[in-house]
């Protein structure tokens, strides 16, 4: 099914863990492949989330992007390390937005991001919100539902139908997201991408910035797999 | 009360392509020039180096290069019966900051108008009579013409150093150029880029449908370059970093690279970065300027003497400062009176994806401003009472930035997250092309920049407020650009298409581009332009104020090439007519 890729053989590297030869034989340096690759979620103590937030996060980011299927899911990447960096430092505190009220948000979302709360207090307001709206519903958190169940919320978010107190669902939904496919693909050194297999999967080559010789040759796929600004590969 | 600096003899506010350029013109006549920029210090080493620069998520989708809206930001509104909101995180339109300015973080694309373009109203009366505009549209001429301007032109390209292939080069047509532009007195300084895939198919695709492709005039070296600064770049390897970023290789042209370590050779020149200018002080009288006041990191107010003002800010910031400092009257669209905030436009874009599964196109292969380009559907081309609109544009392919976090396009009805969307990225990174539009915005008497009552920067100054809207023009124009773009998207053989423009309110969120132009715009008549033809302000005329402000209205180009020229020719003024005889001129 992938033989019209153009990258069947290292995803299948990644996959399988086979063929591994293949892959050195494109590399300067084999003993940098898969570094990181080893770390896991479990072993990552958060800075910013409290325990019953990364307990939320970590399901909802499973759904977002999930195990199943080719490529690496949330959590085999960990997005979820990432989010917790990014609210802690400046974005989540929204260092660089105009921030001064007053604030609007139920303008017309032609206008933008209007809410009063910085990314970190929207995540902190809404995840109590949804979390109390499970136990509502369904007598239980957001974590400990069927994923069905959880795709379900997940959707209701994203389209405004659950209503939370203090912030908009879409508004939380849309930094959630945006936030994990950040944590997908951005480059290791912040904490998600974890082995960069995120760009291994796709076929992005990382930081390499340096095609002069590529430029030309139309229609063929690059051979070389990613590289990180830390210098790590894979 | 304000520390007082020596006094200077020209004080430039902004130190991006203007405030460079203008630079080195007013240190050649001689004088003693200090800019002052609001943002950072930098310099391809160390802050645009290599590894560090190749990061998708600190520049092109956390903006670490542009201005940041807690510094300084404009409220928007549709219509002046809405209370306007601000802009409060950078989303449709991405102003730069810090030394270089936007001319760090561009693609490179640099154009010329064409010769109607600089006179526009006069263009359309004397080819469609008066009926067809509406009325509440505010067309009007430069007031300078593009054969004044074509020598300024030159010279800038060969400053920046364009690479391109001329199409009219003294009236005669070159091939493989863009025939229709207007005559250009010599070839473009290097040849053009590499074609990637997608423009040697684009270019098949319109020339079958018989169109004339060629490729963009690009402000990315094709090959090693030394511009008459003495300033060199090297040829460009198509790293695939360009728009958002700075350049890690020396080729993308930017004041850092084309400007500025030859202007800070010079005695008779100093800057000062984290310098952010609060107003342009002026004389009792109000009829000459005494200096700038700025903030300096610290935040203490510090007053800069000096006989000439250059405003070489951002064009939304050159207008926030001559609102802040009472330069010219403030327009009115009730009664159509004063001039500064007037003629407000921007440009409007659109983008078809072209989908092919079987082909690998390497989308993080790219130079900024490499691709092919049709002139067909521009302006000058155009029977505006056949389409029913005033307006032209330039489709063209598109192939750079190719990283995964804002450029992962996927085919309609893809979900948005879950497995999914997981496969679909998988399947199709790699597996698309682009058709960009960029189009002209006519001005109209309701869209304009004036100060907002409600909300404050961190200076305590009004934040300006914008009033723009999209207008039945403009969105028949983009629905016309979308129709005649599928037709070269499938011509292209593409498996599908994805196509995204404005059809309804102007909406701040999606990226569509930094090209914001007008506000203070040149002119012939003091009673419509804030700047006469030589960039100077009508009421105080030691103020010079270039850059895309000037703009009576957008036309379909990129905007630095004319900027560029204006700056040139305006600086040209100065040194010939004005420092010899201070005073309004001409």
């Amino acid at each position: 099914m992938s033989d019209d890729r153009a990258w069947p053989t290292r995803r299948a590297v990644l996959l399988t863990g086979t063929a591994t030869l293949a892959i050195l034989a494109l590399q300067d340096t084999p003993a940098a492949f898969a570094q990181g690759a080893q770390e896991t979620i479990t072993g990552y103590e958060p800075v910013f989330f409290t325990n019953d937030e990364w307990i939320f996060v970590l399901a909802a980011t499973d759904r977002l992007i999930p195990a199943e299927g080719e490529g690496p899911g949330a959590l085999a990447t960990l997005v979820p390390r990432f989010i917790d960096r990014q609210l802690a430092g400046n974005y989540g505190k929204a260092l660089s937005w105009y921030m001064e009220g007053p604030h609007t948000p139920e303008a017309s979302p032609l206008f933008g991001f209007q809410s009063a709360l910085t990314p970190a207090e929207t995540y902190r307001t809404a995840i109590a919100g949804i979390d109390a709206f499970c136990r509502d519903t369904h007598g239980k958190p957001f974590a400990d539902l069927t994923p069905d169940d959880q795709d379900s919320v997940l959707g209701d978010l994203e389209a405004d139908r659950i209503t939370l107190k203090g912030v908009a669902a879409s508004t939380f939904f849309e930094f959630l997201l945006a936030n994990t496919r950040e944590g997908y693909f951005s480059d290791p050194r912040y904490g998600g991408n974890s082995g960069m297999a995120a760009w291994v999967y796709i076929g992005f080559p990382g930081a390499r910035a340096s095609f002069r010789e590529w430029v030309g040759q139309h229609n063929t796929p690059y051979p070389l797999g990613p590289v990180s600004i830390g210098g790590e590969r894979a | 009360m304000a520390r007082t600096e020596k006094k200077v003899d020209a004080v430039i506010v902004g130190l991006g392509w203007t405030g460079s350029v203008m630079g080195m013109e007013l240190t050649d006549a001689g004088l003693d020039v200090v800019a002052l920029e609001r943002g950072p210090d930098r310099r391809t080493v160390p802050t645009f180096a290599y590894p560090k620069i190749a990061d998708e998520l600190r520049y092109a989708v956390r903006y670490d290069l542009m201005q940041r809206p807690a510094d300084s930001t404009v409220t928007i509104r549709h219509h002046a019966g809405q209370t306007a909101l601000p802009y409060r995180r950078l989303g449709c339109f991405l102003p730069g900051a810090g030394v270089g300015g936007a001319g760090v973080h561009w693609n490179g694309l640099c154009w010329r108008p064409n010769a109607e373009e600089l006179r526009l109203k006069s263009y359309i009366t004397e080819r469609f009579g008066t009926g067809l505009m509406p009325e509440d549209m505010t067309v009007q001429d430069f007031g300078v013409t593009y054969e004044e301007l074509e020598p300024y032109f030159d010279r800038f390209e060969k400053i920046v150093g364009v690479s391109g292939k001329a199409g009219n080069i003294g009236g005669r047509i070159e091939e493989g150029g863009n025939p229709f532009e207007a005559p250009r007195s010599s070839e473009y300084p290097m040849p053009p880029l590499e074609q990637t895939y997608d423009g040697l198919i684009f270019e098949k695709a319109a020339r079958d449908l018989g169109y004339h492709p060629f490729p963009k005039p690009a402000a990315n070296a094709s090959q090693a370059y030394t511009n008459p600064y003495g300033m060199q770049l090297g040829p460009c390897n198509y790293c695939g970093f360009c728009e958002r970023y700075g350049c890690l290789n020396y080729s993308k042209s930017s004041p850092q690279t084309c400007v500025l370590d030859a202007l800070y050779q010079r005695q008779n020149f100093s800057y000062r970065p984290n310098a952010a200018v609060l107003r342009v002080e002026l004389a009792a009288d109000g009829k000459t300027a005494t200096g700038v006041t700025y903030a300096d990191a610290h935040g203490e107010e510090v007053f800069q003497p000096a006989d000439l003002v250059l405003l070489c800010a951002f064009q939304l910031n050159n207008v926030h400062l001559m609102l802040v400092s009472g330069i010219g009257k403030p327009y009115d669209p009730s009664s159509g009176e004063g001039t500064v905030g007037r003629n407000y436009a921007y440009q409007m874009t659109g983008e078809t994806t072209l989908f092919f599964k079987d082909i690998a196109f390497n989308p993080f292969v790219g130079a900024g401003a490499s691709g092919m380009a049709i002139a067909d559907l521009g302006l000058s081309r155009m029977d505006f009472a056949k389409n029913g609109f005033i307006g032209g544009g330039y489709p063209s392919s598109q192939q750079t930035n190719g990283q995964p976090i804002h450029n992962l396009p996927l085919p309609e009805g893809t979900p948005r997250w879950g497995a999914s969307w997981k496969k679909a990225a998988g399947d199709h990174y790699g597996h698309s092309a682009t058709i960009v539009l960029q189009s002209s915005n006519m001005p109209y008497r309701d869209c304009y920049l004036d100060l907002d009552p409600t909300y404050k920067d961190r200076y305590g100054r009004p934040l300006m407020r914008m009033t723009f809207d999209w207008r039945e023009n403009e969105l028949k124009q983009a629905a016309f650009f979308k129709d005649k773009i599928a037709e070269i998207g499938r011509a292209m053989g593409a498996d599908s298409l994805t196509a995204a423009y404005p059809s309804g309110h102007f909406d701040t969120r999606p990226y569509q581009s930094t090209h914001t132009v007008g506000g203070a715009v040149m002119g012939a008549d003091p009673g419509t332009s804030a700047l006469n033809r030589y960039l100077q302000s009508w009421d105080v005329h030691n103020v010079f104020v270039p850059g895309a402000n000037a703009f009576p209205q957008n036309f379909e180009y990129n905007p630095t090439g004319l900027v560029g020229a204006l700056t040139l020719w305006a600086a040209r003024a100065i040194r010939q007519d004005y420092l010899p005889n201070p005073g309004p001129l001409g």
